[in-house]
């Protein structure tokens, strides 16, 4: 391999560093984006009550199902 | 009949039909968390073990390095086979309580050629990395047949059944030129003599014997290991491994300094 | 079951398991003489049963129901009885060897029954086996439930199903053949492997195919976690697993890594195979059941997010704190014992989280097994992840690797954490699926929490005993400088936790045994009447739920 192992080394140091704290940002802002409160809050609640079959209301389209 | 096969054919004419209402949206949600969770997870390792490949700067240069013959390597693959790695390590830590246990700690380039590699995770046995010569090969043959005959304390099961199965040699050719392919650097004529070295290493005086030596060096053990010289058997094998243990190279006896502690 | 497939599909499924028989009779010819031709054989004969299976029924009439209105249930239920019988098989061979380490001779002399080759059987039992199923399974249900949608077809997930269980049969048989790569998890050879990636793309595009039909604007964050467990362990799988077989003939490979590189990737792939086949899959249930369980959405649905992202980051980074103090590198030991210990915070919320939801409801934990289940899961993840963090630590690492204290902490985890998370999770599906009001009998489920309960502790105390004590045997000294305790000293001082181990393990599987019957149980008893719908459910209205307009 050309590239040599030092600039691998020094490479994996320093990202990983700055990779790990833009992600950190970049979710905590995508799981407080206030907006999207309203949503969470919806999905956690929907699955206490999902027993009575899969959804038809406005995305059903026939063209979707398998058997006809 | 026909029907019968009108029945097998039917889903690949509705693979031709609905070749235009079978798309389904591969709609954003789904996709941009499969590529999420392949970014954070994927990054990590690569920075980790991508380094690793510069291999010249991680493993120590041995000259003296040598490769396992092919009764070395039988012997390694019946090993495997037994899953012996699952209560023996073989890999001494830079810790000074196992330096004085089993020797100078365990070197990069020890393993450079084991395709596995067999460190292990666990020592419900001592550890192996520097067994070989320490014991004799009868006391391997009779520790392998019962281990409570020589170590009433052991819990290691018994390997009688070694001492009769007669060795397979005529793989390998295919394993050596297999090892070869992922970078163990076996000769054409290595490879082509497997067969006849894996025999001969344990058939002293003979003239498959000096092929060993010519190719392998002078210090390659060549004698009958199980102490049945008319056969050829896995525990031949066996025990011509755990005799080559820690002794490919001499680089860690040389270079060692005091262990961190 | 097979005559809920309609024509077309039964013409695809025989199409496949015909396919099947050609290359077990393929293997079983080139393979003559070679472990892998009597896994020919396997193949053939698994084939061969599915496609007289299927075509015993290829002329009944298409089914008539509406299948827009409903899930679709029969792989989930034959996956869960699947799996409960990999938890009997799997642990049953745990108990043996473990029993083995006590008293050596209990092998009886075979080849096939020694501790090294029938403890692959075991762990492969019950992490692929018992676990695997029981995240296909249970993925099957919360994918249809969370999506609002039925699966896209009905062939994929009996073919991810059964394809999966054919690879456990040909692993669990190789093992005893001595057919091994010797990578720990990873053991079984190069056309098993293969065999593998083909029904993971299968399950990965059911998944994906699945969520692409949701009626829920928004992918709840159980999926996330399965698809986390699919997608990553397919990557680990295909580069720990790259290898050079001997010959095609044959099933000897040798690895394409050596030495420090392998021991890298191996450790690599085998702490994330814990991080996304034990914990990720596993935290899916826990964030669907649980809640589900106590009636109580989730606490805090922005805090699975974030743990979610902050598990799937920091635990690829940690597979190196199982190479510390060796030949690794010092600076890759260095990173891998960093994001070790800052994972604790992501696996800390996640545990919080389920034990914040409860917070209100400890009544219903008192009451239901089922319930107590999940919570002490929760718990034991909780503590095996501390654990975990504090193992990685250098230090202690010197003191508790190559011992039994990591066979301690890895089942603390794999006992207390998965297997009660999929006990439970099984005990709330059960009835849901088969149309029961609950479970055969609740006695049952109350033995089987205690003996579960009673036997991992039990197992982890003696472990913990028996690590540390040997750990710290090994660096005694005596006065004068010298090594205090020969190996076989250790080797003594072990035997009674041994036998304790032995033990706990045993009532773990007392329970599981009792587990298993219970659901069999509650599949044979018959209603009396069959409820109008899924499921009664607690909806007023008794109306499909419409995704409202974000």
């Amino acid at each position: 391999m050309d590239i040599p192992h030092d600039w691998f080394v020094g490479f994996s140091k320093s990202f990983g560093l700055f990779y790990l704290i833009a992600l950190s940002i970049g979710i905590t802002i995508y799981a407080f984006w206030p907006s999207l409160g309203n949503r969470f809050d919806k999905a956690a609640k929907s699955i206490l009550d999902d027993e009575d079959g899969p959804a038809r209301g406005e995305g059903f389209d026939p063209e979707d199902e398998p058997c006809r | 009949m026909m029907k019968f096969i009108r029945t097998l054919l039917k889903p690949f004419a509705a693979f031709f039909e609905g070749h235009a209402k079978a798309h389904y949206r591969l709609e954003r949600h789904s996709m941009g968390l499969t590529v999420g969770i392949i970014i954070a997870a994927g990054v990590g390792g690569f920075i980790e073990i991508a380094p690793l490949f510069t291999i010249d700067d991680t493993v120590e240069d041995a000259p003296d390095m040598r490769l396992y013959t092919p009764l070395e390597q039988a012997g390694r693959d019946i090993y495997i086979r037994e899953g012996c790695y699952l209560c023996h390590s073989q890999m001494i830590r830079t810790l000074r309580d196992e330096v004085e246990r089993y020797g100078p700690y365990s070197l990069a380039v020890e393993s450079q050629y084991d395709h596995p590699m067999l460190w292990g995770s666990k020592r419900t046995g001592p550890d192996l990395a520097r067994l070989g010569n320490k014991y004799s090969d009868d006391w391997h043959v009779r520790h392998l047949v019962n281990p409570r005959d020589l170590v009433p304390e052991s819990v290691m099961p018994q390997y009688a059944f070694l001492l009769d199965e007669g060795l397979d040699t005529e793989s390998l050719p295919d394993r050596l030129a297999a090892l070869r392919a992922v970078g163990v650097p076996y000769t054409n004529e290595m490879i082509a003599e497997a067969d006849s070295d894996a025999m001969g290493q344990a058939m002293p005086d003979t003239e498959r014997s000096d092929g060993v030596f010519e190719r392998y060096g002078d210090d390659t053990a060549v004698r009958s290991f199980d102490s049945r010289p008319g056969r050829l058997t896995e525990m031949d094998a066996l025990v011509a491994y755990l005799q080559i243990l820690g002794r490919l190279t001499d680089l860690p006896e040389q270079t060692q300094i005091l262990p961190e502690e | 079951m097979m005559s809920n497939l309609t024509g077309a599909e039964r013409g695809t499924a025989m199409i496949i398991t015909g396919a099947g028989v050609l290359v077990g009779l393929a293997m079983a010819a080139v393979g003559h003489g070679d472990p892998m031709g009597t896994h020919g054989w396997i193949v053939l004969a698994f084939s061969a049963l599915l496609f007289f299976f299927v075509g015993d029924k290829v002329y009944d009439p298409e089914p008539a129901e509406d299948r827009a209105a409903s899930y679709y249930d029969d792989p989930t239920k034959v996956g869960i009885v699947i799996a409960l019988a990999w938890a009997v098989v799997g642990m049953g061979m745990g108990v043996w060897v473990a029993s083995q380490l006590a008293w050596p001779d209990l092998r009886f002399d075979a080849a096939w029954s020694s501790f090294g080759r029938i403890r692959p059987v075991h762990t492969s039992g019950v992490i692929f086996g018992f676990g695997g199923n029981a995240l296909i399974a249970t993925s099957f249900h919360i994918m249809q439930r969370t999506s609002r949608a039925r699966m896209p077809d009905q062939v994929t997930p009996w073919f991810v199903l059964l394809g999966f269980n054919l690879f456990c049969i040909v692993a669990a048989s190789g093992y005893l053949m001595g057919v091994t790569q010797s990578k720990e998890y990873a053991e079984p050879e190069w056309y098993a492997d293969l065999w593998l990636v083909v029904v993971w793309v299968a399950y990965f595009v059911l998944y994906i195919r699945t969520l692409a039909r949701r009626n829920e604007p928004h992918i709840y964050v159980a999926n996330w976690y399965y698809l986390a467990f699919i997608l990553v362990v397919a990557v680990l799988h295909i580069v720990n697993n790259l290898a050079v077989p001997a010959s095609l003939t044959g099933a000897k490979s040798y690895s394409a890594f050596a030495g420090v590189q392998d021991a890298m990737t191996q450790w690599w792939y085998g702490h994330n195979a814990v991080a996304f086949f034990l914990t990720s899959g596993f935290l899916g249930m826990l964030y669907y059941f649980l809640p589900k369980r106590a009636k109580r959405p989730i606490y805090s649905y922005r805090l699975s997010i974030l743990s979610f992202w902050g598990i799937v980051f920091f635990y690829i980074w940690a597979g190196s704190h199982h190479l510390h103090y060796t030949a690794l590198p010092h600076w890759v030991q260095t990173l891998g014992m960093t994001f070790s210990v800052m994972l604790l915070v992501p696996s800390w919320a996640s545990a919080g989280n389920a034990l914040m939801t409860l917070n209100g409801a400890w009544h219903k934990v008192r009451d239901d097994a089922t319930l107590r289940f999940m919570m002490v899961a929760a718990v034991f993840y909780g503590l095996s992840t501390f654990e975990g963090s504090f193992m990685a630590i250098r230090p202690v690492n010197g003191l508790s690797h190559y011992t039994d204290w990591t066979v301690g902490h890895v089942h603390a985890g794999a006992m207390g954490w998965v297997a009660l998370i999929s006990f439970g999770s099984i005990y709330a599906l059960a009835p849901v699926l088969w149309r029961r009001e609950t479970m055969y009998s609740w006695k049952a489920v109350e033995w089987h929490f205690w003996l579960a309960l009673a036997g991992t502790v039990i197992y982890v105390f003696a472990m913990w005993n028996s690590g540390i004590t040997q750990g710290l045997m090994w660096r005694t000294y005596t006065e004068s400088g010298t090594l205090a305790y020969s190996f076989t000293d250790t080797l003594v001082a072990m035997h009674p936790y041994y036998i304790a181990r032995a033990f706990g393990g045993l009532l773990f599987l007392i329970g599981a045994c009792i587990g298993a019957w219970n659901v069999a149980m509650t599949i044979r008893r018959m209603p009396s009447e069959t409820p109008e719908l899924d499921y009664p459910t607690s909806s007023e209205s008794r109306e499909p739920a419409v995704p409202a307009a974000e």
